[in-house]
């Protein structure tokens, strides 16, 4: 709901407040999630997800919240679906390329990262291009995983290609890992089922941890 | 006068691909420029609607002279014309420097890094990531819009082919592209002052170079970098400024009303109406930017886009004297400035 989307953005501060507790809670979750299957809770999460999100956010259940990293403005409501910035066309008025009747998305997101307390920091980190197969799944899962497994230090994937992303977005894995996501996914999250059978293709997975800072930086 | 160095062609079926020279990123004569120092001009050119290679060459030649490197555009504007890919090949065979540009509206991720092999293995050096305008204002707005890179992610994906020698899916090449990496910025539209921080994102990805929008509004421009200074953007990349001459009012109004992200002052306007030559008026008024804008610290040159008054670009950079300083060398090693790639 655009109203509601847009007042997001005017109080992106408490809403970082909100969310950085709402995500150690489900992160706490996880052992549960484990228990039950994350796989078996994936729908009715993701359900309850898509609910709460596109009343408050017009979220798009892209699978890969970075909303933290974007002044709490939804990016894949830009027409463009750009997930790093506003691109060159933004009218005088602040308004659209695309959709002269909206807000850009970037505008209000970089005002919205303005007011939080770590969402300058944040928006400045160049984001991965989003992985089309996570469309539809729950991102708040897709979180308590990552953020788990690396608490544990058990970020491990059979998928090499999900370490190259990782290493060449590190910053973005970092800080919102489910950008670049490594722990193995349940099928049900999964639009592609195809995707998920296709682990392992290439040569020995590398085990090189993407922890260290990015190039050039 | 100028050329530099002289115009070598390539030809990928019998010719090695060059190698960079020490603390280069690529072989193209854009980007040794850049590194000497000197003051660098671009250029676009205007893309046939025609499978006529003459037609390429006709087109560049009011360019060839002037220009350290020739941008192909990749149906700017959404609109559709022969190929950017198709413009750099041929060009690249008779030795000219080229651009490629590659917007993220029309191609995936397959296709792109795809494309980009194919580019760097016709001799292409220079590689412009764009976001690409959306096609509603283009000839065919019926198209898919693709964008499943933006242009920071693009910038970031073709920067590990070239530097981590792998695809994104982390695959490897048996030779990464040499390629020198551009991005675009558009100083003047809003969040005007979150331009220079959106700016700083594409350097952080991998941007070695930059081409603004047009810039005709130098007193915005201005603001803009002093905001790149303090960030200290322009020591990580070059910044190449956008200018370009107008025809006419009408010309200026329509563009301002269509093109996005074009933003032209009423005075400027007003200008052009009370000239009783607007044609003449427009060129003297791009010279004048230009003068303007060479001043400005940080600018390592200026990126020409005369759309459909390509005969003027070479007058214009005559008057101007933006290549006066250069001086005929022969050793192409002097001391790199800027971004080394190390």
């Amino acid at each position: 709901m655009y109203a509601l989307r847009r007042f997001a953005v005017r109080h992106s501060r408490s809403y970082e407040w909100f969310y950085q507790r709402f995500e150690r809670a489900i992160v706490a979750l996880d052992p549960m999630f484990r228990t039950l299957g994350y796989q078996r809770v994936e729908r009715p999460v993701a359900f309850i997800e898509w609910g709460v999100k596109s009343l408050l956010f017009d979220c798009k259940m892209c699978g890969q919240c970075v909303l933290s990293s974007t002044g709490m403005s939804c990016p894949m409501n830009c027409p463009k679906n750009l997930r790093n910035g506003p691109c060159g066309g933004v009218r005088p008025d602040g308004s659209c390329e695309v959709k002269p009747e909206m807000r850009c998305v970037w505008v209000d997101g970089w005002d919205g990262a303005s007011r939080m307390r770590h969402g300058l920091e944040r928006i400045a980190v160049v984001q991965p291009p989003v992985n089309r197969a996570l469309e539809g799944s729950s991102s708040w899962l897709r979180v308590a995983r990552e953020k788990a497994a690396m608490g544990r230090d058990a970020h491990v994937s059979a998928d090499p290609s999900k370490y190259a992303l990782a290493r060449a977005f590190r910053r973005a894995r970092r800080l919102e890992p489910a950008s670049a996501p490594l722990a193995k996914e349940p099928a049900a999250a999964l639009a592609d089922q195809a995707v998920a059978e296709t682990t392992a293709v290439y040569d020995a997975p590398s085990a090189a941890d993407p922890k260290s800072e990015e190039p050039g930086q | 006068m100028m050329p530099f160095p002289a115009p070598e062609p390539y030809d990928p079926t019998t010719d090695p691909l060059p190698t960079p020279p020490d603390n280069h990123y690529s072989s193209s004569r854009l980007e040794r420029v850049l590194r000497r120092g000197w003051f660098a001009v671009t250029a676009e050119l205007n893309p046939p609607d025609s499978a006529d290679p003459m037609d390429v060459l006709k087109a560049a030649e009011p360019l060839r002279d002037v220009a350290d490197a020739i941008n192909a555009t990749d149906a700017s504007g959404a609109n559709c014309h022969m190929s950017s890919m198709g413009i750099c090949s041929i060009l690249s065979r008779v030795g000219l420097g080229v651009v490629l540009q590659i917007s993220c509206r029309d191609r995936n991720r397959i296709a792109i890094q795809g494309d980009v092999l194919g580019a760097a293995a016709m001799g292409v050096g220079n590689i412009l990531c764009l976001t690409g305008d959306g096609v509603g204002v283009g000839d065919q707005p019926g198209a898919k819009p693709v964008f499943d890179f933006d242009s920071v992610s693009l910038l970031r994906a073709l920067k590990t082919m070239r530097d981590e020698n792998t695809f994104l899916s982390g695959r490897k090449l048996t030779t990464s592209p040499r390629i020198f990496l551009g991005a675009a910025e558009n100083p003047c539209v809003p969040p005007y002052e979150w331009r220079a921080n959106r700016l700083k994102k594409k350097v952080r990805a991998g941007a070695d170079f930059i081409q603004t929008n047009y810039v005709y509004d130098v007193d915005s421009f201005r603001r803009f970098m002093v905001k790149v200074r303090d960030m200290g953007l322009h020591e990580d990349a070059f910044i190449l400024v956008g200018v370009g001459p107008i025809g006419s009012p009408k010309t200026a109004r329509w563009m301002r009303a269509n093109v996005p992200g074009i933003h032209i002052p009423d005075a400027l306007i007003e200008r052009l109406e009370r000239a009783e030559k607007p044609g003449l008026e427009g060129k003297k008024i791009c010279i004048e930017l230009v003068q303007q804008i060479r001043e400005i610290e940080g600018v390592a040159g200026i990126h020409v886009m005369a759309y459909r008054r390509e005969h003027l670009v070479g007058e214009i950079i005559e008057e101007t004297g933006v290549l006066k300083d250069r001086i005929a060398e022969n050793s192409l090693q002097a001391p790199a400035t800027g971004k080394d790639a190390s």
